[in-house]
């Protein structure tokens, strides 16, 4: 076991940043939703609004980084070892096997995640951003180009935060499948982890 | 930096330590390795504080920040009516000290030098009671009090003696009355400044005669108040605008004589605790056309009275309460409830109206409050005070019920007021309904013009006789119009936007009011509300979905429990 520096700090501030701030969009996102009361409607949507200039800007700086340090390939899906994936979550983690794809500093993400991340970035992040930002500056119907009410888009918002809902869930929980209980918090956090090294797993 | 850093452990380290155990090269090295790496744990967990923790706080922190900014509405500065100070003096003028002998004598005396200014008024709708409109769906009328019906009296033409007390003219008693002679003008009754002057009940708008003159009112002292004139108070639009429909507030419901002298929670601009606004400050009046109109008896978007005539389209300064500006109007927020001071009439069922007692007499029941819930005369009433408004998109134009008009639809709509939300000249107003039953024709299926008062019994008014076939053949000939003989009572609503009796801000609409599921605007389905709609299939679809991972996350974690210790 190697002590390997997986995310760097850019990567560190990013995701807990952005957990910050999709917090703060679902819980005063519900709240305008009429889920629940919490901050009060008014400051919720004065909040809302802010978190989602915050999460605009937050991922411009992503997409930057993405860009600039070519970490960009870490998100893209692959084919090989999906099953075997699906497999470890179903049957092997109870088995006490290994993982199936060895996490390395060259790929961070196994590749459910991959498709997951793909997905978040590609569909989910997008829609409720172009959603989000329809739904501020055109909420009625006269305006320059011409929406048919919020109902649309209103609903396309709520969709993507019912997912998003499901994703912190899941992603909770994953975080404890690592090689311990921790692991992978503590990378987070660190930006270090303890891996096998790389070149014992080169097949 | 780290190479500083080391330094500085060093010497630290040697402040601290005796200077004999120092000396000894073993502890130097020691402390030199030691701090070293204490350093790069230091250096280590600074970042992972930094870029883990303090930034992404900071930027949430930021967030909240410029999630509180809240702008500071305007301050309005404007010069009110009770400033202006006239140029001259009226009771220097001769012509106002002679002894008058009628009415119509000061009204020439009045135009002697305030020339042309007979016509200006003899072009308003407070002479005419009518004017000419365009009602979408029913092309060019003339339409007013003069020949518009409603659901309180039903209508004011052949009621003349009663109802024509309010109107603009000397005794507009029958059909006789002459429109095109100026003589016949009341200047008194609005710029009257000695609260003497008045107009008799039963004279058709004359004020008291020698012959008439009774205990409740007397022959106004002419050359006092025609040397004691000004710009209309609130008393002097009041007198008529606030008893409209045969008692104060029974109409309007926004408008009535607590606004002569109120607290800032009925009224923020009419209030006596604040800037006493009288009603020609908003009514602006230029040569005697006084802004704004009611739509119980107009239709046209014209000659309205806008808030950000002294407010302006962005009175806030803050963008979200701001863009509400586009969908609704001021008084949506501002206006929570009416019939703040005095209760107003919502729902008047004449149906019931004409029980005598046991001597042939009407009589009267009062409910809880004082207010009249039966009047032999005029049927059932309900009463309410501090109501909430009905929401209704409106455009600024109104539909009329009109004599010629036959019923398709019950409720009958009196004046529904257009507008929709895909309409973008249309916006959310409050509105007082004012809900009953009223008489109507039913052969000819339309609403009957009653014959209601005449000053004697045996005239064949229903005030005075009870008989509502006599009553309704004498109104509906009055108005040239045919009756059949065959009556029955249907439901109407009138519509009412509401404008005064504007609250403190602190009173305002709170957001949750409409934006919530079962809020205000429960009525208006015509478009998405945030707060108050969402699409079921989403929002099941979502909470089963949440709730199937959860379950599905406690099983996976009870199948690792378990496996763990079977593995051990």
């Amino acid at each position: 076991m190697n002590k390997v520096k997986i995310y760097s700090r850019f990567e560190r501030f990013w995701h807990w940043t952005q957990m910050m701030l999709i917090l703060l969009l679902g819980l005063t996102g519900f709240e305008i939703h009429g889920s629940f009361e919490l901050f009060g409607f008014e400051s919720s949507v004065r909040l809302h609004s802010a978190a989602g200039w915050g999460f605009l800007v937050l991922t411009i700086f992503a997409i930057f980084w993405m860009v600039v340090t070519g970490q960009s390939r870490q998100f893209i899906p692959v084919r090989n070892n999906v099953k075997s994936q699906i497999m470890y979550y179903m049957s092997g983690i109870f088995k006490n096997e290994p993982h199936p794809v060895p996490k390395t500093a060259e790929s961070k993400l196994n590749p459910l995640q991959r498709i997951v991340y793909f997905g978040l970035i590609i569909l989910v992040f997008p829609v409720q951003l172009i959603s989000g930002f329809l739904y501020l500056f055109f909420h009625y119907p006269d305006k320059p180009f011409t929406l048919q009410g919020l109902e649309t888009v209103a609903v396309l918002h709520t969709l993507g935060a019912f997912l998003l809902v499901v994703f912190v869930i899941v992603h909770l929980y994953l975080i404890t499948t690592g090689h311990t209980i921790s692991a992978n918090l503590k990378a987070m956090i660190t930006g270090y982890e303890d891996l096998e090294q790389s070149e014992n797993h080169t097949k | 930096m780290a190479v500083n850093l080391e330094t500085f452990y060093y010497r630290f380290f040697s402040v601290l330590l005796p200077a004999q155990l120092f000396r000894e090269k073993n502890l130097q090295i020691y402390i030199c390795t030691k701090s070293k790496s204490i350093m790069k744990k230091f250096s280590n967990s600074a970042t992972t504080m930094l870029v883990s923790l303090l930034l992404p706080i900071g930027a949430l922190y930021l967030t909240v920040k410029v999630a509180s900014y809240k702008g500071e509405p305007d301050q309005i500065k404007v010069k009110l009516k009770s400033e202006h100070v006239s140029s001259v003096d009226h009771s220097q003028f001769e012509i106002l000290q002679q002894d008058f002998a009628t009415p119509h004598d000061v009204t020439a005396a009045c135009l002697s030098c305030h020339t042309g200014r007979d016509e200006e008024v003899m072009a308003t709708a407070h002479w005419k009671w009518e004017r000419d409109v365009e009602i979408p769906g029913k092309g060019k009328v003339s339409i007013g009090k003069k020949n518009l019906l409603n659901n309180f009296c039903t209508g004011a033409n052949g009621n003349n003696g009663s109802c024509m007390r309010c109107h603009i003219g000397l005794g507009w008693k029958d059909k006789s009355f002459d429109f095109a002679d100026n003589r016949n003008i009341d200047c008194l009754v609005c710029h009257d400044q000695t609260d003497s002057y008045f107009k008799q009940k039963g004279q058709g708008g004359m004020p008291a005669t020698a012959e008439t003159a009774n205990a409740a009112y007397q022959v106004p002292d002419y050359p006092y108040v025609a040397q004691n004139v000004g710009l209309p108070k609130k008393n002097n639009c009041g007198i008529c605008h606030f008893y409209g429909g045969g008692g104060n507030n029974v109409k309007h419901g926004d408008l009535e004589e607590a606004l002569l002298s109120c607290s800032k929670h009925v009224d923020v601009h009419m209030t006596n605790e604040g800037a006493d606004m009288a009603c020609i400050d908003c009514h602006t009046t230029e040569r005697h056309n006084i802004k704004g109109k009611l739509y119980s008896v107009s239709s046209m978007n014209e000659n309205r009275i806008d808030c950000d005539q002294c407010h302006t389209a962005t009175p806030h300064n803050d963008a979200v309460l701001d863009q509400h500006f586009e969908k609704l109007a001021c008084q949506t927020c501002h206006i929570p409830i009416y019939a703040k001071a005095n209760a107003t009439k919502l729902y008047w069922d004449w149906s019931s109206a004409g029980m005598l007692d046991d001597e042939g007499n009407g009589y009267s029941e009062d409910d809880a409050d004082g207010n009249h819930n039966y009047l032999s005369i005029k049927g059932n009433f309900v009463w309410d005070n501090d109501v909430k408004p009905e929401y209704y998109w409106f455009n600024g134009t109104a539909d009329h019920f009109l004599t010629s008009d036959t019923i398709s639809e019950i409720p009958v709509k009196i004046n529904e007021l257009f507008g929709s939300y895909q309409d973008s000249t249309a916006k959310i107003w409050p509105v007082k309904v004012h809900r009953g039953k009223q008489i109507y024709d039913v052969d000819h299926n339309t609403l009957i013009n009653l014959k209601l008062w005449a000053a004697e019994k045996g005239e064949g008014a229903f005030w005075k006789d009870f008989d509502w076939d006599t009553a309704s053949r004498l109104g509906m000939k009055y108005n040239d119009r045919p009756y059949s003989g065959n009556y029955d009572f249907v439901e109407s609503e009138a519509y009412w936007p509401i404008n005064h009796m504007v609250s403190p801000k602190e009173e305002t609409l709170t957001c949750t009011e409409c934006h919530s599921r079962e809020g205000r605007l429960d009525n208006l389905k015509d478009f998405y509300l945030p707060g108050r709609d969402y699409s079921k299939t989403v929002d099941y679809a979502g909470m089963s979905l949440i709730v199937l991972t959860i379950v599905g996350i406690f099983a996976h974690m009870i199948g690792r429990i378990v496996a763990f210790f079977k593995n051990k």
